[in-house]
Protein backbone atom coordinates (compact mmCIF):
# COMPACT_ATOMS: atom_id res chain seq x y z
CA UNK A 1 0.00 0.00 0.00
CA UNK A 2 1.01 3.56 -0.65
CA UNK A 3 2.70 4.90 2.50
CA UNK A 4 1.05 8.31 2.08
CA UNK A 5 -2.39 6.68 2.01
CA UNK A 6 -1.53 4.63 5.07
CA UNK A 7 -0.21 7.54 7.11
CA UNK A 8 -3.21 9.61 6.09
CA UNK A 9 -5.51 6.85 7.41
CA UNK A 10 -3.52 6.76 10.66
CA UNK A 11 -3.72 10.54 10.96
CA UNK A 12 -7.51 10.54 10.37
CA UNK A 13 -7.96 7.77 12.94
CA UNK A 14 -5.86 9.50 15.59
CA UNK A 15 -7.55 12.85 14.94
CA UNK A 16 -11.09 11.51 15.14
CA UNK A 17 -10.26 9.17 18.02
CA UNK A 18 -8.79 11.91 20.19
CA UNK A 19 -11.28 14.62 19.21
CA UNK A 20 -14.39 12.53 19.72
CA UNK A 21 -12.81 10.72 22.64
CA UNK A 22 -12.55 14.01 24.50
CA UNK A 23 -16.35 14.19 24.41
CA UNK A 24 -16.23 11.34 26.95
CA UNK A 25 -15.59 14.15 29.41
CA UNK A 26 -19.05 15.49 28.57
CA UNK A 27 -20.55 12.00 28.83
CA UNK A 28 -18.95 11.28 32.21
CA UNK A 29 -20.11 14.65 33.49
CA UNK A 30 -23.65 14.16 32.14
CA UNK A 31 -23.85 10.67 33.65
CA UNK A 32 -22.70 11.83 37.09
CA UNK A 33 -25.06 14.82 36.94
CA UNK A 34 -27.94 12.47 36.06
CA UNK A 35 -27.23 10.46 39.21
CA UNK A 36 -25.29 7.51 37.81
CA UNK A 37 -22.34 6.35 39.86
CA UNK A 38 -18.81 6.63 38.45
CA UNK A 39 -18.82 2.82 38.06
CA UNK A 40 -22.07 2.91 36.05
CA UNK A 41 -20.75 5.68 33.78
CA UNK A 42 -17.51 3.76 33.19
CA UNK A 43 -19.36 0.46 32.62
CA UNK A 44 -21.35 2.11 29.82
CA UNK A 45 -18.22 3.47 28.14
CA UNK A 46 -16.30 0.19 28.48
CA UNK A 47 -19.07 -2.22 27.46
CA UNK A 48 -21.69 -0.27 25.47
CA UNK A 49 -19.09 2.01 23.81
CA UNK A 50 -21.47 3.86 21.54
CA UNK A 51 -21.85 7.50 22.48
CA UNK A 52 -25.33 8.28 21.21
CA UNK A 53 -26.88 5.31 23.05
CA UNK A 54 -24.98 6.19 26.21
CA UNK A 55 -26.09 9.83 26.06
CA UNK A 56 -29.65 8.70 25.29
CA UNK A 57 -29.88 6.44 28.35
CA UNK A 58 -28.32 9.05 30.63
CA UNK A 59 -30.63 11.74 29.24
CA UNK A 60 -33.68 9.66 30.12
CA UNK A 61 -32.36 8.91 33.62
CA UNK A 62 -31.70 12.64 34.11
CA UNK A 63 -35.19 13.54 32.88
CA UNK A 64 -36.74 11.04 35.27
CA UNK A 65 -38.08 8.98 32.36
CA UNK A 66 -38.73 5.25 32.61
CA UNK A 67 -35.62 3.08 32.60
CA UNK A 68 -37.27 0.62 30.22
CA UNK A 69 -37.99 3.41 27.71
CA UNK A 70 -34.45 4.71 28.18
CA UNK A 71 -32.96 1.30 27.52
CA UNK A 72 -35.22 0.77 24.48
CA UNK A 73 -34.14 4.14 23.07
CA UNK A 74 -30.48 3.34 23.62
CA UNK A 75 -30.87 -0.02 21.86
CA UNK A 76 -32.78 1.41 18.90
CA UNK A 77 -30.00 3.96 18.49
CA UNK A 78 -27.49 1.12 18.80
CA UNK A 79 -29.24 -0.70 15.94
CA UNK A 80 -27.47 1.54 13.43
CA UNK A 81 -24.17 -0.02 14.54
CA UNK A 82 -25.58 -3.29 13.20
CA UNK A 83 -26.17 -1.57 9.87
CA UNK A 84 -22.57 -0.31 9.91
CA UNK A 85 -21.49 -3.90 10.59
CA UNK A 86 -23.30 -5.02 7.44
CA UNK A 87 -21.37 -2.41 5.44
CA UNK A 88 -18.03 -3.07 7.14
CA UNK A 89 -18.03 -6.90 7.14
CA UNK A 90 -16.59 -7.12 3.62
CA UNK A 91 -14.10 -4.27 4.10
CA UNK A 92 -12.66 -5.70 7.32
CA UNK A 93 -12.87 -9.32 6.20
CA UNK A 94 -12.72 -10.72 9.76
CA UNK A 95 -13.87 -14.29 10.35
CA UNK A 96 -14.53 -16.61 13.30
CA UNK A 97 -13.67 -15.55 16.85
CA UNK A 98 -11.91 -12.38 15.64
CA UNK A 99 -15.34 -10.91 15.00
CA UNK A 100 -15.96 -10.83 18.78
CA UNK A 101 -13.43 -8.08 19.63
CA UNK A 102 -13.74 -6.30 16.25
CA UNK A 103 -17.54 -6.02 16.61
CA UNK A 104 -17.09 -3.83 19.67
CA UNK A 105 -15.53 -1.13 17.48
CA UNK A 106 -18.47 -0.97 15.06
CA UNK A 107 -19.64 2.61 15.63
CA UNK A 108 -20.22 5.93 13.78
CA UNK A 109 -16.69 7.26 13.96
CA UNK A 110 -14.77 4.09 13.01
CA UNK A 111 -17.13 3.48 10.08
CA UNK A 112 -16.94 7.10 8.91
CA UNK A 113 -13.11 7.18 8.97
CA UNK A 114 -12.89 3.76 7.32
CA UNK A 115 -15.32 4.55 4.50
CA UNK A 116 -13.53 7.85 3.81
CA UNK A 117 -10.28 6.04 2.86
CA UNK A 118 -9.35 5.56 -0.80
CA UNK A 119 -8.54 1.82 -0.67
CA UNK A 120 -9.37 -1.31 1.32
CA UNK A 121 -6.12 -1.54 3.29
CA UNK A 122 -6.25 2.10 4.29
CA UNK A 123 -9.91 1.50 5.26
CA UNK A 124 -8.84 -1.28 7.63
CA UNK A 125 -6.02 0.82 9.06
CA UNK A 126 -8.42 3.72 9.58
CA UNK A 127 -10.92 1.47 11.36
CA UNK A 128 -8.45 -0.04 13.83
CA UNK A 129 -6.56 3.18 14.57
CA UNK A 130 -9.83 5.02 15.21
CA UNK A 131 -11.17 2.15 17.34
CA UNK A 132 -8.05 1.92 19.54
CA UNK A 133 -7.57 5.68 19.95
CA UNK A 134 -11.22 6.42 20.57
CA UNK A 135 -11.68 3.50 22.98
CA UNK A 136 -8.75 4.58 25.17
CA UNK A 137 -9.59 8.30 25.07
CA UNK A 138 -13.35 7.83 25.53
CA UNK A 139 -12.90 5.60 28.59
CA UNK A 140 -10.22 7.76 30.19
CA UNK A 141 -12.27 10.94 29.72
CA UNK A 142 -15.48 9.24 30.93
CA UNK A 143 -13.70 8.43 34.18
CA UNK A 144 -12.30 11.97 34.44
CA UNK A 145 -15.66 13.56 33.63
CA UNK A 146 -17.67 11.39 36.02
CA UNK A 147 -15.17 11.64 38.86
CA UNK A 148 -14.52 15.33 38.35
CA UNK A 149 -18.08 16.56 37.89
CA UNK A 150 -18.39 17.58 41.50
CA UNK A 151 -15.31 19.79 41.10
CA UNK A 152 -16.25 21.14 37.67
CA UNK A 153 -19.31 23.23 38.41
CA UNK A 154 -20.62 23.33 34.83
CA UNK A 155 -19.07 21.45 31.87
CA UNK A 156 -21.02 23.74 29.53
CA UNK A 157 -18.50 26.49 30.40
CA UNK A 158 -16.01 24.62 28.20
CA UNK A 159 -18.50 24.44 25.33
CA UNK A 160 -18.53 20.63 25.56
CA UNK A 161 -22.27 20.54 24.95
CA UNK A 162 -21.63 21.70 21.36
CA UNK A 163 -19.20 18.84 20.69
CA UNK A 164 -21.96 16.19 20.53
CA UNK A 165 -24.07 17.80 17.81
CA UNK A 166 -20.93 18.99 15.96
CA UNK A 167 -19.69 15.39 15.93
CA UNK A 168 -22.93 14.09 14.46
CA UNK A 169 -22.97 16.94 11.92
CA UNK A 170 -19.39 16.23 10.82
CA UNK A 171 -20.26 12.54 10.33
CA UNK A 172 -23.40 13.45 8.41
CA UNK A 173 -21.78 16.16 6.24
CA UNK A 174 -20.06 14.06 3.55
CA UNK A 175 -23.32 12.16 2.94
CA UNK A 176 -25.13 15.42 2.19
CA UNK A 177 -22.40 17.05 0.09
CA UNK A 178 -21.22 14.04 -1.94
CA UNK A 179 -22.12 14.00 -5.63
CA UNK A 180 -24.08 10.73 -5.62
CA UNK A 181 -27.43 10.42 -7.42
CA UNK A 182 -29.11 9.99 -4.05
CA UNK A 183 -27.87 13.26 -2.57
CA UNK A 184 -31.19 15.05 -3.05
CA UNK A 185 -33.06 12.25 -1.29
CA UNK A 186 -30.47 12.20 1.49
CA UNK A 187 -30.87 15.95 2.09
CA UNK A 188 -34.65 15.57 2.20
CA UNK A 189 -34.31 12.68 4.65
CA UNK A 190 -31.93 14.68 6.84
CA UNK A 191 -34.21 17.72 6.86
CA UNK A 192 -37.27 15.56 7.47
CA UNK A 193 -35.55 13.62 10.24
CA UNK A 194 -34.45 16.77 12.05
CA UNK A 195 -37.90 18.36 11.69
CA UNK A 196 -39.71 15.21 12.86
CA UNK A 197 -37.45 14.92 15.90
CA UNK A 198 -37.93 18.57 16.93
CA UNK A 199 -41.68 18.51 16.27
CA UNK A 200 -42.18 15.47 18.53
CA UNK A 201 -39.80 16.59 21.31
CA UNK A 202 -42.48 18.31 23.43
CA UNK A 203 -44.87 15.34 23.19
CA UNK A 204 -42.64 12.30 23.72
CA UNK A 205 -40.13 11.21 26.39
CA UNK A 206 -36.47 12.06 25.73
CA UNK A 207 -34.97 9.52 23.33
CA UNK A 208 -38.17 8.85 21.39
CA UNK A 209 -38.01 11.79 18.89
CA UNK A 210 -34.85 10.37 17.32
CA UNK A 211 -36.61 7.01 16.91
CA UNK A 212 -39.56 8.71 15.24
CA UNK A 213 -37.16 10.24 12.71
CA UNK A 214 -35.83 6.76 11.88
CA UNK A 215 -39.35 5.33 11.65
CA UNK A 216 -40.27 8.04 9.14
CA UNK A 217 -37.39 6.87 6.96
CA UNK A 218 -38.53 3.28 7.26
CA UNK A 219 -41.94 4.35 5.96
CA UNK A 220 -40.31 6.07 2.95
CA UNK A 221 -38.16 3.02 2.19
CA UNK A 222 -41.09 0.63 2.35
CA UNK A 223 -43.28 2.81 0.18
CA UNK A 224 -40.71 3.49 -2.53
CA UNK A 225 -38.80 0.43 -3.69
CA UNK A 226 -35.13 1.05 -4.52
CA UNK B 1 -34.77 5.92 41.35
CA UNK B 2 -33.19 2.78 42.77
CA UNK B 3 -29.51 2.13 42.16
CA UNK B 4 -30.30 -1.49 41.25
CA UNK B 5 -32.78 -0.35 38.60
CA UNK B 6 -30.15 1.86 37.00
CA UNK B 7 -27.67 -1.03 37.05
CA UNK B 8 -30.16 -3.24 35.20
CA UNK B 9 -30.63 -0.54 32.57
CA UNK B 10 -26.84 -0.16 32.27
CA UNK B 11 -26.29 -3.92 31.90
CA UNK B 12 -29.15 -4.31 29.38
CA UNK B 13 -27.85 -1.37 27.33
CA UNK B 14 -24.28 -2.72 27.35
CA UNK B 15 -25.30 -6.26 26.39
CA UNK B 16 -27.85 -5.15 23.80
CA UNK B 17 -25.53 -2.64 22.13
CA UNK B 18 -22.78 -5.27 21.81
CA UNK B 19 -25.14 -7.90 20.39
CA UNK B 20 -26.39 -5.38 17.79
CA UNK B 21 -22.82 -4.59 16.69
CA UNK B 22 -21.97 -8.30 16.44
CA UNK B 23 -25.21 -9.13 14.60
CA UNK B 24 -24.40 -6.72 11.77
CA UNK B 25 -20.87 -8.00 11.40
CA UNK B 26 -22.00 -11.64 11.45
CA UNK B 27 -25.10 -11.43 9.28
CA UNK B 28 -25.11 -13.62 6.17
CA UNK B 29 -24.17 -11.94 2.89
CA UNK B 30 -27.63 -12.31 1.39
CA UNK B 31 -29.05 -9.94 4.02
CA UNK B 32 -26.77 -7.21 2.66
CA UNK B 33 -27.64 -8.07 -0.91
CA UNK B 34 -31.30 -7.32 -0.37
CA UNK B 35 -31.95 -3.90 -2.01
CA UNK B 36 -34.27 -2.74 0.76
CA UNK B 37 -31.70 -3.52 3.44
CA UNK B 38 -29.08 -1.57 1.47
CA UNK B 39 -31.41 1.37 1.06
CA UNK B 40 -32.39 1.27 4.72
CA UNK B 41 -28.71 1.03 5.75
CA UNK B 42 -27.89 4.08 3.64
CA UNK B 43 -30.87 6.21 4.69
CA UNK B 44 -31.43 5.46 8.38
CA UNK B 45 -28.10 6.81 9.66
CA UNK B 46 -28.80 10.06 7.77
CA UNK B 47 -32.17 10.49 9.50
CA UNK B 48 -30.78 9.45 12.89
CA UNK B 49 -27.74 11.72 12.68
CA UNK B 50 -29.79 14.71 11.50
CA UNK B 51 -32.29 14.10 14.31
CA UNK B 52 -29.47 13.87 16.85
CA UNK B 53 -27.94 17.14 15.63
CA UNK B 54 -31.32 18.86 15.93
CA UNK B 55 -32.26 17.38 19.32
CA UNK B 56 -28.86 17.86 20.94
CA UNK B 57 -28.76 21.45 19.74
CA UNK B 58 -32.31 22.61 20.42
CA UNK B 59 -33.94 20.23 22.92
CA UNK B 60 -33.63 20.39 26.68
CA UNK B 61 -35.46 17.35 28.02
CA UNK B 62 -38.98 17.70 26.61
CA UNK B 63 -38.85 21.38 25.77
CA UNK B 64 -37.37 23.14 22.77
CA UNK B 65 -34.80 25.64 23.78
CA UNK B 66 -32.66 28.09 21.81
CA UNK B 67 -29.19 28.31 23.31
CA UNK B 68 -27.35 31.07 21.43
CA UNK B 69 -23.76 30.00 22.26
CA UNK B 70 -24.40 26.36 21.39
CA UNK B 71 -26.24 27.24 18.18
CA UNK B 72 -23.44 29.63 17.20
CA UNK B 73 -20.92 26.88 17.95
CA UNK B 74 -22.78 24.59 15.58
CA UNK B 75 -22.89 27.38 12.98
CA UNK B 76 -19.13 27.73 13.33
CA UNK B 77 -18.82 23.98 12.78
CA UNK B 78 -20.81 24.35 9.54
CA UNK B 79 -18.39 27.08 8.39
CA UNK B 80 -15.44 24.85 9.28
CA UNK B 81 -17.01 21.98 7.31
CA UNK B 82 -17.60 24.26 4.30
CA UNK B 83 -13.90 25.22 4.49
CA UNK B 84 -13.07 21.48 4.50
CA UNK B 85 -11.43 21.69 7.93
CA UNK B 86 -10.27 18.39 9.48
CA UNK B 87 -12.64 16.66 11.91
CA UNK B 88 -10.68 17.72 15.00
CA UNK B 89 -10.73 21.36 13.91
CA UNK B 90 -14.50 21.21 13.33
CA UNK B 91 -15.16 19.93 16.86
CA UNK B 92 -12.66 22.32 18.48
CA UNK B 93 -14.21 25.25 16.60
CA UNK B 94 -17.67 24.34 17.90
CA UNK B 95 -16.46 24.02 21.50
CA UNK B 96 -14.32 27.17 21.47
CA UNK B 97 -16.99 29.40 19.86
CA UNK B 98 -19.61 28.07 22.30
CA UNK B 99 -17.34 28.54 25.33
CA UNK B 100 -16.20 32.04 24.32
CA UNK B 101 -19.74 33.27 23.56
CA UNK B 102 -21.05 31.79 26.80
CA UNK B 103 -18.26 33.51 28.69
CA UNK B 104 -18.97 36.86 26.98
CA UNK B 105 -22.73 36.61 27.55
CA UNK B 106 -22.44 35.49 31.18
Amino acid sequence: MDETTRSSAVRDGLGVGIAVGLAGLAFGAAAATAGLTVAQACALSVFAFTGASQFALVGVVAGGGSLVAGTAGALLLGARNGLYGLRMADILGVRGWRRLPVAHGMIDETTAVSLAQPDARAARTGFFVTFATLYLTWNATTLLGAAGVSRLADPDVLGLDAVGPATFLAILWPRLTGGGPDVRTLRLIAGGGAAAALATTPFTPPGVPVLIAAAAVLAVVLRRPA
Amino acid sequence: MSGTGVWWAVVATCAGCYVLKLAGLSAPRRVLDHPRVQRFAALVPVALLAALVAVQTFAQGRSLHFDLPRTAGLGAAVVALLLRAPFLVVLATAAVVTAVLRHLLA
